[in-house]
């Protein structure tokens, strides 16, 4: 909301408050002043001007000559281009030495020969944003209306001399879209009284009744809880005064005919939507308010024709729409240059249904924004009436006697009980109550003492925000100040803080990844819904979530697996020359067991990893070396260590989708059950996939964990250091290229038993020396018993035991 | 015979002074201690001696062997002493040249923020409270005293996934379910992190997915001058000790009495600079007194309980803490953005 301070002036005096101060209180008060906003954009010595005559100028075609009589000691010759200029008129003189928005400053000129003593002004010239004003004033020069007296500054005549404070309100304060309810809170904060429009002295009405003219029904009470109307006759249509325009510009609003900027000056006034129709146009002047019919239509001002739906509140002549209730009116019974007799509504209706059908119809106005936000009943008839009284003084508009309105509605001012005691235990204050009363006043409350410390607060009807004991210790607070509210200690006992064991443990995965290396990135949890598909679901339903009106198809459905943005955050690094990466995430991804959403989707926490390019920078004493599906396994290997999980874990190559068949894994965790829980998969990514995305090498693991969280242990169990001397064989042996390396562990350790302290792979190759599908392992193995020193047999046949177990077993040709 | 011995030391450490390489100095002992030797050479006339000179020469004899083998000893180190040197002088590297690094990532620095800021609340008696990112519209608008067609709701653009299911644009449904799930126990003090989604254009300022913190007390006699005790010590643990706050009135919903918080800007210290559009503060915090509808709809007495609640914007506090120019850029994970923050 715009609040000219020249205009808010007429209710409460401003005298020795500077904008910016008011600025300043009025947003510690709780709504905060965007701006400030000088109408006069630097404009200096323009004044009026009476155009004497006009001739041709002899040597150019466009241009003229004119005398003007700006009330200087003598009249001045001033070339002019305008089209629009002519003698008679009154203009805007820009004097030699003034100076103009942009810095232009008014010189004395020869212009074609002629002599120039000065400019006459457009209103685009002076600084007015041309978008607020009349049409006929876009073009050419301003020319002012003639009661204007010369030599008058201008910035007077135009009201320049103007400080604009935009306010911007939160949606409870609603009071504030009108200059009165905006009066009443700078009253409140300066502590100065508010003065209304004396409305009864400016409204004379003509013995005719209007009821003999009009009448009203509401057929749809819940919409619409009071609807009132006055009838007046014999308007004359025309420009409204000047400085009514000046207001309604100072507002954003611009100026049309007299009859609307009273409307629109009467809405900004008092906060209440107005709308007057062509009375002539309503069949029989009857009003009926009521709801749309299914198919009804209906063309708005705006010529457009509108589909109407049931929810929509309409105003009808009794025969056809007239207007969109609260919204806009209709072209049918548009007010035109034309019109003699009007019918003036001022009414309260529903603001959730004015609402929906602005939405809908994506007509939003001053007047629809009023209405959602509730209206003030208290302000339906004087808002009627001060209109009222300004058509008969500015458009020789008759008002006829009366109201005309379904039944009258009385305005009730709502009370509230407040407890002195609990205001300031609410607070942590020690107000006096000689302090609340005295803000209560300045807020124009009225409130009495019922009983000892008990406040019964009125509450005027333009406060529809305030509606229980809270809201009135709001009010207290915030005049008597935000920070004058002491700081204090909760008092009681104090409690203990911490993280519960997920989060915890979630913290220290962080750690253990970032201390490793890894780089932690957060992407977007909305996806293409092409991703949702590529990677394995790690859990039951495997519908993706869809967004109902998503803000691009990029993103229009919930992740079901980090991967994909992991592999475009791969692409976007590649594409910034950054090749090496070790990234994790820990976020959520979704998915849901129904297609059609009727419960909250699963959300499941993952941790995704991916790896590519080189491990090692290049360095003089270092080569970089191309990261590998180990690098990958390396990194859970150590995860699932750290949490205690390594004996629990096992890796199946069972070709989980979206990777590369021979290059990944799915990971089983068997639980305390024995049962064996799907928790992640790694590998690398698809090769096609890498390449759809310009991609290679490409290493992605996801990993559930939930299951990580419940398994986890932090029970730490020490083992006597070992007393007796290990015994180390090594074996290597040839088998098939299929035998898995990890079989072969098991077997060993079988066969071994209890003196087989532990065993590593310590090399694996291939070659045409071995046959074709061969492959050569060795193993290193380390016996020691913890009580005695290992006699060679005992070792020998442990030992031996192993070698026939992988000989039977795997065909294992022993290498000697 | 004692002079022969005499002469003998003299030549022999003067000789001895002069050696200037390892095998010089062998050549001189074996000259002057060895088996034929010119010490033992002279000693083999001990025979000849008497009874009472024996021991006096023999004495002298032996201290002639000390002082020259302790002059060997000492040439021997010295010698020792220098190759050492020298060897370890052709073993210097270059300093300059760099290391071999420790592997080292880093935290995402929207996450750092967070974790900063729960050990400073959990450290204050705080918890820490999750829920989901996908909320009911119950949760995320109507418990917290914005029902349908509320007016408010204007305020936060959601986006929703059926007429009741939305990604919530808030982390404040936490708090309710919180409220529920204490079944009216108190005291209640959490803390709520998390991502939170607003249908919003992405610009250098807004972001459609952002994180959250907000926070809830509810005890018996809860003040507005514990909110700005609470807020004070936090913004002072965070951004300095000669931080201030300053509480505006405002709206929310879900508070009443509402305020914005401004802090001290961060980079001027209050004297006023760009950042802080020369106003020298910052505002960070949305707070209140939680709203008794919201207490009731939380399963709590408002005539019995009272409590508060504020929120703030990570990425916000993130943008004001390291000075970012762009929001976007903690989504966009690129690497040189942020390895800058992969450090303490």
């Amino acid at each position: 909301m715009k609040v000219s301070t020249e205009w808010l002036a007429d209710y409460v005096s401003l005298e020795n408050v500077a904008a910016e101060d008011l600025a300043e209180k009025i947003t510690r008060a709780g709504i905060e002043i965007d701006e400030i906003e000088n109408r006069n954009k630097g404009v200096t010595k323009v004044v009026v001007g009476y155009v004497k005559s006009k001739e041709k100028h002899p040597d150019a075609d466009k241009l003229n000559i004119c005398i003007v009589d700006a009330g200087q000691e003598e009249e001045l010759q001033i070339v002019c281009g305008a089209k629009n200029v002519d003698a008679g008129q009154k203009v805007p003189v820009a004097l030699v030495g003034a100076k103009l928005p942009g810095g232009l400053e008014i010189k004395k000129a020869k212009l074609r020969g002629a002599l120039s003593q000065g400019m006459i002004c457009s209103a685009k010239e002076l600084g007015m944003n041309d978008k607020l004003l009349p049409k006929e004033q876009q073009e050419g020069i301003l020319v002012l209306p003639e009661s204007v007296q010369i030599g008058t500054p201008i910035s007077q005549v135009l009201g320049l001399d103007d400080e604009v404070l935009e306010f911007d309100l939160t949606p409870n304060r609603s009071d504030c879209l009108s200059m009165i309810g905006a009066a009443y809170e700078v009253g409140a904060i300066l502590g100065r009284d508010v003065k209304l429009p004396d409305i009864e002295k400016e409204l004379v009405e003509v013995s005719d009744a209007a009821g003999d003219h009009i009448s009203v029904k509401i057929s749809s009470p819940e919409h619409c809880s009071h609807y009132a109307a006055r009838y007046i006759t014999g308007v004359k249509i025309g420009s409204s005064p000047l400085w009514m325009q000046n207001r309604l510009m100072a507002a954003g609003v611009r100026p049309i005919n007299n009859i609307v900027d009273i409307t629109n000056y009467v809405m900004l006034e008092y906060g209440q939507p107005l709308h007057a129709f062509d009375a002539d146009q309503l069949t029989n002047g009857a009003i009926d308010v009521r709801l749309a019919k299914e198919g009804e239509t209906m063309v708005t001002l705006d010529n457009q024709e509108r589909k109407l739906e049931p929810h929509m509140l309409l105003i009808t002549d009794g025969v056809k729409p007239v207007a969109l209730a609260g919204v806009m009116g209709g072209l049918n019974s548009e007010v035109t240059d034309n019109t003699v007799n009007i019918l003036l509504e001022s009414a309260k209706f529903d603001g959730g249904t004015v609402r929906k059908t602005s939405r809908q119809l994506g007509l939003r106005s001053e007047a629809s924004l009023r209405f959602e936000k509730e209206v003030d009943p208290g302000a339906v008839i004087p808002a009627l009436n001060r209109a009222a009284a300004l058509i008969s003084r500015y458009a020789a508009g008759t008002v006829h006697k009366g109201i005309v309105e379904s039944e009258p509605v009385s305005v009730e001012e709502k009370v509230i009980v407040l407890s002195f005691d609990k205001l300031n235990r609410f607070l942590g204050t020690e107000l006096s109550m000689l302090e609340v009363k005295t803000i209560f006043s300045r807020l124009h409350f009225s409130c009495a003492d019922t009983a000892q410390g008990i406040l019964e607060v009125r509450v005027p009807t333009r406060r529809g925000d305030i509606t229980s004991d809270v809201d009135l210790i709001e009010e207290i607070a915030r005049l008597y100040g935000y920070d004058n509210i002491p700081t204090t200690a909760i008092e009681g006992p104090t409690t203990p803080g911490a993280y519960t064991k997920p989060q915890a443990l979630r913290r220290d995965v962080r750690k253990l990844f970032t201390h490793g290396g890894w780089q932690e990135v957060i992407s977007y949890s909305f996806t293409h819904p092409d991703l949702t598909a590529l990677f394995p679901a790690l859990t039951e339903g495997s519908h993706a979530v869809k967004l109902a009106m998503p803000m691009s198809e990029e993103r229009s459905v919930l992740r079901t697996s980090v991967i994909p943005q992991l592999l475009d955050v791969a692409a976007y690094n590649a594409n910034r020359k950054q090749h090496d990466l070790a990234m994790f995430e820990m976020g959520n991804v979704f998915y849901s067991q129904e297609e059609q959403l009727t419960a909250q989707p699963k959300e499941i926490s993952v941790l995704t990893l991916l790896l590519c390019g080189s491990r090692g920078q290049k360095q003089w004493n270092q080569t970089p070396e191309k990261v590998d599906f180990f690098d990958l396994k390396g990194a859970l290997e150590t995860l699932f260590e750290y949490l205690g999980l390594q004996n629990s874990v096992s890796y199946v190559a069972n070709k989980p989708q979206g990777y590369h068949p021979g290059r990944s894994a799915s990971v089983y965790l068997t639980n305390d059950g024995g049962e064996q829980l799907l928790i992640g998969t790694l590998g690398q990514v698809h090769p096609q996939l890498q390449q759809d995305r310009g991609l290679s090498d490409m290493y992605t693991a996801e990993i559930l964990l939930q299951p990580l969280y419940d398994y986890a242990s932090k029970d730490i169990r020490y083992r006597e250091l070992p007393r007796f001397p290990a015994s180390e064989r090594d074996i290597a042996v040839v088998v098939e290229d299929s035998v898995e390396a990890g079989a072969m562990l098991s077997v060993i350790r079988e066969a071994a038993g209890e003196l087989l302290q532990s065993v590593q792979v310590f090399d694996v190759f291939t070659g045409s020396k071995l046959g074709e599908g061969k492959k050569s392992v060795a193993i290193a193995l380390v016996y020691r018993h913890n009580e005695r020193t290992l006699t060679d047999e005992e070792v020998s046949s442990a030992h031996a035991a192993v070698v026939s177990q992988l000989e039977q077993t795997f065909h294992a040709e022993l290498r000697k | 015979m004692k002079e022969k011995l005499e002469a003998l030391r003299q030549e022999a450490l003067d000789q001895l002074q002069g050696v200037e390489d390892v095998q010089k100095l062998n050549d001189l002992r074996v000259k002057y201690l060895g088996k034929k030797g010119a010490l033992t050479e002279i000693l083999r006339g001990m025979g000849a001696l008497s009874a009472e000179e024996r021991p006096v020469i023999g004495q002298v004899g032996n201290e002639v062997r000390g002082a020259i083998e302790a002059l060997i000893e000492s040439k021997q180190d010295a010698f020792q002493k220098a190759e050492t040197e020298q060897r370890l002088q052709a073993e210097k590297v270059d300093v300059t040249l760099p290391g071999r690094k420790m592997a080292q990532g880093g935290v995402h620095p929207l996450n750092k923020v967070i974790e900063e800021i729960e050990e400073i609340f959990i450290g204050m008696g705080y918890h820490i409270a999750e829920g989901p990112e996908v909320e009911t519209d119950y949760y995320n608008f109507e418990a917290l005293n914005l029902p349908k067609n509320h007016p408010a709701r204007d305020m936060q653009d959601t986006f929703y996934i059926t007429e009741e299911l939305l990604m919530r644009t808030q982390t404040s449904p936490v708090q309710i379910r919180t409220m529920e799930k204490m079944e009216g126990e108190v005291p209640v003090k959490i803390i709520c992190p998390g991502k939170v989604y607003r249908r919003d254009d992405d610009d250098a300022t807004h972001s459609f997915q952002f994180n959250q913190i907000e926070g809830l007390v509810i005890g018996e006699n809860i003040r507005m001058s514990d909110l700005k005790g609470t807020l004070l010590q936090f913004v002072q643990e965070m951004f300095g000790p000669n931080t201030q706050i300053r509480l505006r009135p405002s709206f929310f919903p879900f508070t009443e009495p509402s305020a914005e918080v401004d802090v001290t800007c961060v980079k001027c210290g209050g004297n006023g600079c760009r950042m802080c559009k020369q106003t020298g503060w910052l505002e960070i915090l949305g707070c209140g007194m939680v709203h008794p509808k919201v207490l009731e709809m939380g399963g709590y007495d408002p005539e019995k309980y009272s409590g508060f609640a504020f929120g703030m914007g990570v990425e916000r506090i993130a943008i004001l803490k390291y000075g970012i120019d762009d929001i976007r850029h903690f989504y966009s994970s690129d690497l040189a953005f942020l390895k800058q923050f992969a450090r303490m």
